[in-house]
This record gives C-alpha cells, structure tokens and sequence, in this order.
C-alpha cells in the first residue's frame, strides 16, 4: 500500500478530557484563592476520562467509510479531532487532500442575515473562498430551492429551509476529504434522500468520506467499510455489514449494559423506563425468533420522585439494521387507552403476533408517553434477530435479500389454457380442468 | 508503511497532533482564512444597527452624545481646560480615538464568548475572531474621523506637520487594544468573569488617559507615574497631531509605542498558549 492512495492515517490517537470535580473552579476569583491557599498544587482534583485511547487506522483515497458506535463511544470526539476543533492528547493524523467537515448543518447561520448573506458567510466559515461561493452560487440557491427567499432574513425561514440552505452550502464545499455527522437526522424524508443522494455523488467521483450515524439504513447504503468504536477504543474495521453485526453484538442487551440504558436516551428522554426485554411465545426472555414467531417487548416504568403518569402510552418501532423503519405503534393509535392514572409505576407489553419478519437483524426503539406528551425513549437499547424458517411449508425460507417483511400470498390460476401455465407444480397430464395452484415463485 | 509515508505527495498534506510549548503561530493559515476575516467583519457591521430605528446614524450620534455630555460636565461644570481649542472638539477629537481603542478591546475580547457555537463546531485559526473585530472599530472610527473634519472646519482649527504621527499613534492604539483584548478573549472561554472586569477596566483606563482633560492639566508631581501608562501620551499624542493641542514626550512616546508592540505580542501569545482547550472548554 503507498501513501498516494492513503487519503487518512491516524496513529495511537488519544484523547483525555478532565472531568472536574468539587474544587473545580469556574470563576477567577475561585482560581484565584485556589492558587493563594496552595500555590504549588494543581488546580482541582480532576478525573481523567480518555474519550479515545490508542486508535489506529487507516482510510484510503475514495473510500467510504461508516463510523459507528453507541453514545460516548468517541465517534464526535474523533471527529472533533479530524476537523481540527479540538487537539488530540497523543498521537497523530495526517490527511492527504483538503478537508471539509460538517458536524452540524447550519453552523455560523446569523438569523437576521438574509439567505444570500447567509451563503457567503457560512461558505467562508466552512473554509471556501468567496471567489469559489460566487462561483457555486447558482448550484446552492437550485440545491436548497429557495430562490424567492434570498433576500429574506433566515429567521423568517421555515425550519425545512432552513436546513435546505445549510446543507446546500456544506454540500457544495468540495473537499478532497468529507467529514460528516449525523447531518441526516434533520430535514423531511424527501430531503434526506436528497442529501444522501449528494454524498453518494460525493463518494462516486472518488472522494473520501467518512461518515457517522447511527442511521444503520444510511451506513450500509453508503458505505462501503466502517469503523466500529466501542468505549474509546476501535473495535472493529472492515466490510459494512460485517461492522453493523458487530455494533449490534455490542448493542445486545446482557446483564451488564442494564445499567448503561442511559445511553440508549436521546437527550430530552427523561429516566423513566427501568426495564425493558423481549420474550417469546413461551413468555421466556429471548432475542433470537424464527420467522412468523410471536414476539413480545415488555417494558417496565418507575417515575422518579413526586412524579406519576397520568395515562402511560406505550409505543414501539421496529427497526430493520440497514433497510430502516419497518413498522411502528403505539396503544393509543390502536384504541387501546388506560384509565386515567395516576401511575407510579407499571409493566407494559405489546405482543405481537405471527410477526412476518424476513431474516437478519432488528432494533426497536420504545416509547413511554404520557397521553401524547413524550416522557422516555429507548432508542436501539432493544435488537433482536429473526433466523430463517419454512412458514410457507414448503420445504423452502423465504429470500432474505427482499426487503423486510414477508408475503403471504393466495395464488389464484383461472385458464382453460393449461399450455399457458408454469408446468411445474401444476399437474397437466390430469387434465384438471381448473387448477388452483400454491406455487413458490422460482 | 511508515517509510513510504516520506515520499512527497502532489496533494495537500495535513499533520495533526498535539501541539507543544510556544506553538508556531501558523501566520498562513490566517491567510489562507483571510476570506472569513472579511466575512465575520461584514457579518458584524450589517449586525450592528439591523432593526434599530436610526440604523447607521448610531456611529454618529453615539460619539456626538458623548462629546456633548462631557462638554457640560468637564467643560462648563467643572471647567477643564481645553487650551485654544473649543472643548467640544477637544473632547471629541479625544473620544474619537478612545472609541476605536474601546471598541476594539470590549469586541475582541467578547468575541470567543459571542461565537462559541462556532468555535465548537467548526476549525479556523481561532484568531480571525478577534482580528475581524478590529475592521468594525475601525469602519465606527473611519465615520467619527469624516464627522471629526467637518467639526474642524468649521471651529477653523487646522492640523500641522505633526498629523503624520497620528496614524502611528492609531496603530499603536489597535495593537494595545487588540493585545488585552486577546487575553482576556482567551481567558473567556474559561472564566465569564471577563465580560464583567472589560467594561470596569475601560472605564478606568478613559479616567487615567488625557481623553476629558489636557496632560498639563496633570499636577507636575503626577506626571511621570501618570506617563506610566502607555495610553497616555498615545492620546495625548494623537490630539496633538490632529488638532495641535497638547505636547509629545518623545521620551514616553517611544517607551508607548513599545509597550502596544509588547502587549499585542504577549496577547497573540497568550491566545495561541490558550487556543488548544478553547473547544473544551467554552
């Protein structure tokens, strides 16, 4: 391998944050007085937390590359690093080509600026030259569709636009490197497949990206390697699928990860489900089913202190690794409504039958709301698998490649022609006058 | 692997790792960001006055207002003398380079704070911040000086020779600024008590300069402890290049010019010492 086709090379990259406690001072007059009482000792007794530790690896010229890993596993702050914010601790990068990153869309946006000002000071704070904005103005303007509104200020903006605009501009950076963070989770589906339609652009014409997000969809449409961090460290690079398997092991529920449901939350989730599993039909914790299998996802709340639920709502989405969302409900939508509460605490669970799920990996995400109002969230804390079985009895699974769920079809033939027919399965030589035929379409 | 490293790529090659002691302070790389220079300074001037109602007009009557004020309170209450010159030109011909010193050091160390959604999300030499801020002191200060000519027309009151060291005496005013501010911006990112000591410490910097009274009007006793202070005879210096009012202590002069030079240089350094924990910590 030569460096010519090296796009990335990170070596022993470290990094360690100080995590302060009592004594940590956040005003000079504290550190001050600190410094008067012991004016040899370091300030504040510190924790250290190393948020990346001994990450190597490598990313060549065009590569995609997914970067993986629960929350906290070091996936910002490598890119933090990668695009220069923050410094490494140890260790060393070295990038081949000009680098753009974009953590988050819209930075540097000044609400009272108009669309047009707003293109020219963010390209800039995104490293373009103005020569360059000129040049891609017409392309950004058609890319976000807001051509009426460029003169408007963008706090006028509807929030669909605006995000049209920021990515629009970021989108056009051209960088040799691309550097992106879960920019897709913003924006209406129409929108997002816009963006990804962009970043495969990006990707094609030989450009490297690395790319991270917990859009497991998203990853494996685009990538074609990934990275899988895990606690700081790298644990795992190579095939697509192959990473999306291991960061769903690492996902499993066990024992242990019980306590971590804490970083299942997304951040407005406030700690209220203390529980959750999935069970089979036989009411035994299991995570793996065969095709068709009933499957139940059993969830339990405790409000925290002086607090109750009214009217708990249990919701669930299942999630397909790389297809995404395959199906969502929640027992309000279903008619299903409890009497009013108040709930301190309860076990709630939604069974779901002769679930037509093909083979390959699931997540859910759970939903605890009060009435309509959100309370906690679980996203991806729950993943099971679903291994192949024969539901149509015939000897055959169905393919596991077509989509995510199976059909279960009633085949109808209505001909006199028989010649007409597929000559398999349907018996000819018995001159059945009408066949009503059960074929596996092969 | 590493070997082969060492043979010279035609593309732009990028080495990030921590970076040690005194840091190179990677001039070109604010060239290279000079565009966003330009841009944040045109960002900050349109700011400025959108949805105020008298819009631009505040550069003129911000400086008009404070002239005026400390006509009636130093000129006709307490009677300060201002020499030959009327006092309201007097003052304001001094409050015209106060303000580029003030606007300069309250922006440029308010700068980090006000934009720490960028610093977190976004690299570029962080010292473009503060260096943006000083284009709209000086666009503020480009307006006062027009406003300035016209007053000076109009009392008849002429420059001389002298006015070839104002510019000197500007410089030397943005590079002080910009060397405290450049402290203090770094010190922000930590400590918020900055943007409370700013204000007290122009306050008493405008107090302890010859900007409401004359350097003569200094008793004799005080005048060499009162040179200490740099901005001293920059001030005095200016207005006596501009309106030939007050005198130069070569002396004092050179030993301000000196200390801007020293300042900036210890606050480019200090912000550079600083820079590294910025996204850490704001």
């Amino acid at each position: 391998m030569s460096s010519s086709d090296m796009a990335i090379t990170v070596r022993g990259l470290s990094k360690v944050y100080k995590i302060a406690h009592q004594g940590a001072h956040t005003t000079l007059g504290e550190a001050f007085m600190a410094r008067l009482r012991h004016p040899f000792r370091r300030s504040g007794s510190s924790e250290q937390f190393w948020a990346l530790r001994d990450v190597d690896f490598d990313v060549k010229q065009g590569e995609v590359i997914g970067v993986i890993g629960r929350n906290g596993a070091g996936k910002s702050t490598l890119l933090k690093i990668l695009s220069r914010i923050t410094e490494p601790t140890k260790g060393r990068i070295e990038l081949f080509g000009r680098v753009g990153s974009l953590l988050e869309v819209g930075t540097g946006f000044h609400p009272e600026l108009t669309g047009r000002e707003n293109i020219f000071l963010n390209g800039s704070i995104l490293g373009m030259r103005t020569r360059e904005i000129e040049r891609q103005f017409d392309a950004i303007v058609d890319f976000a569709g807001v051509e009426q509104f460029l003169d408007t200020p963008v706090k006028r903006y509807s929030s669909g636009m605006y995000v049209r605009l920021a990515f629009a501009v970021a989108a056009h950076l051209n960088p040799e490197i691309l550097v992106v963070d879960e920019v897709l989770s913003v924006g209406d589906g129409e929108f997002q497949k816009k963006c990804l339609g962009k970043m495969k652009d990006v990707a094609t014409s030989g450009r490297t990206v690395l790319f991270v997000s917990h859009n497991m969809a998203a990853v494996s449409n685009l990538c074609t390697s990934c990275i899988v961090m895990d606690a700081g460290k790298l644990s795992f690079q190579g095939p697509t699928d192959q990473g999306i398997d291991r960061y769903l092991s690492l996902n499993a529920p066990d024992k242990d990860q019980q306590r971590d449901m804490a970083r299942f939350r997304p951040s407005w989730a406030k700690e209220f489900i203390i529980d959750a599993r999935m069970l089979g039909p036989g009411g035994r914790e299991q995570y793996n089913f065969p095709m068709g299998s009933d499957l139940t996802i059993e969830m339990s709340f405790r409000c925290p202190d002086n607090r109750q639920l009214r009217r708990p709502v249990m919701g669930v989405v299942i999630n397909h690794t790389t297809l995404g969302v395959v199906g969502g409900v929640n027992m309000r939508m279903t008619g299903f409504e409890l009497n009013d509460g108040p709930y301190a605490s309860a076990t709630l669970s939604c069974t779901l039958s002769h679930l037509p799920l093909l083979q390959g990996r699931y997540t859910v995400e759970l939903w605890l709301g009060d009435g309509p109002e959100d309370v906690d969230c679980l996203i991806n804390f729950l993943a099971f698998h679903i291994e192949p079985a024969d539901v149509y009895g015939s000897g055959q699974t169905p393919f596991g490649h077509l989509g995510a769920i199976y059909l279960d079809p009633q085949w109808r033939v209505s001909s006199n022609r028989f010649e007409s027919l597929p000559h398999h399965r349907v018996a000819m030589t018995h001159g059945q006058a009408s066949a009503l035929a059960t074929t596996s379409e092969s | 692997m590493m070997t082969t490293l060492t043979t010279p790529s035609p593309r732009l090659r990028l080495v990030i790792q921590p970076t040690r002691g005194w840091s190179a302070l990677n001039l070109f790389d604010i060239w290279v960001f000079r565009d966003l220079l330009q841009s944040l300074a045109k960002r900050d001037v349109k700011l400025r006055y959108r949805q105020t109602a008298l819009g631009v007009s505040w550069v003129i009557i911000q400086p008009l207002l404070a002239a005026g004020i400390f006509t009636f309170v130093f000129g006709s209450v307490a009677k300060l003398s201002s020499g030959s010159t009327p006092y309201f030109v007097f003052s304001y011909c001094g409050l015209l380079a106060w303000n580029l010193f003030s606007g300069t050091l309250t922006r440029s160390s308010t700068c980090l704070v006000q934009n720490s959604q960028l610093i977190s999300k976004v690299y570029f030499p962080r010292l473009v911040l503060p260096l943006s801020t000083v284009f709209s002191a000086l666009i503020d200060f480009a307006v006062g000086l027009g406003l300035m000519i016209v007053l000076m027309v109009k009392y008849r009151v002429a420059p001389g020779m002298g006015l070839i060291l104002a510019p000197v005496c500007l410089l030397a005013i943005i590079l002080m600024a910009l060397g405290i501010g450049l402290y203090f911006a770094g010190l922000s990112a930590s400590y918020r008590d900055v943007q409370y000591i700013v204000p007290v410490l122009t306050q008493l910097l405008l107090y302890a300069s010859p900007i409401a009274y004359r350097l003569e009007s200094v008793p004799a006793r005080f005048l060499r402890i009162y040179q200490l202070n740099p901005l001293a005879s920059l001030f005095e210096t200016f207005r006596w290049a501009t309106i030939r009012n007050g005198q130069v202590h070569w002396g004092f002069f050179i030993y301000a010019l000196v200390c801007s030079v020293v300042v900036f240089i210890i606050g480019v350094i200090e912000f550079k010492r600083m820079e590294r924990k910025f996204a850490d910590v704001i």
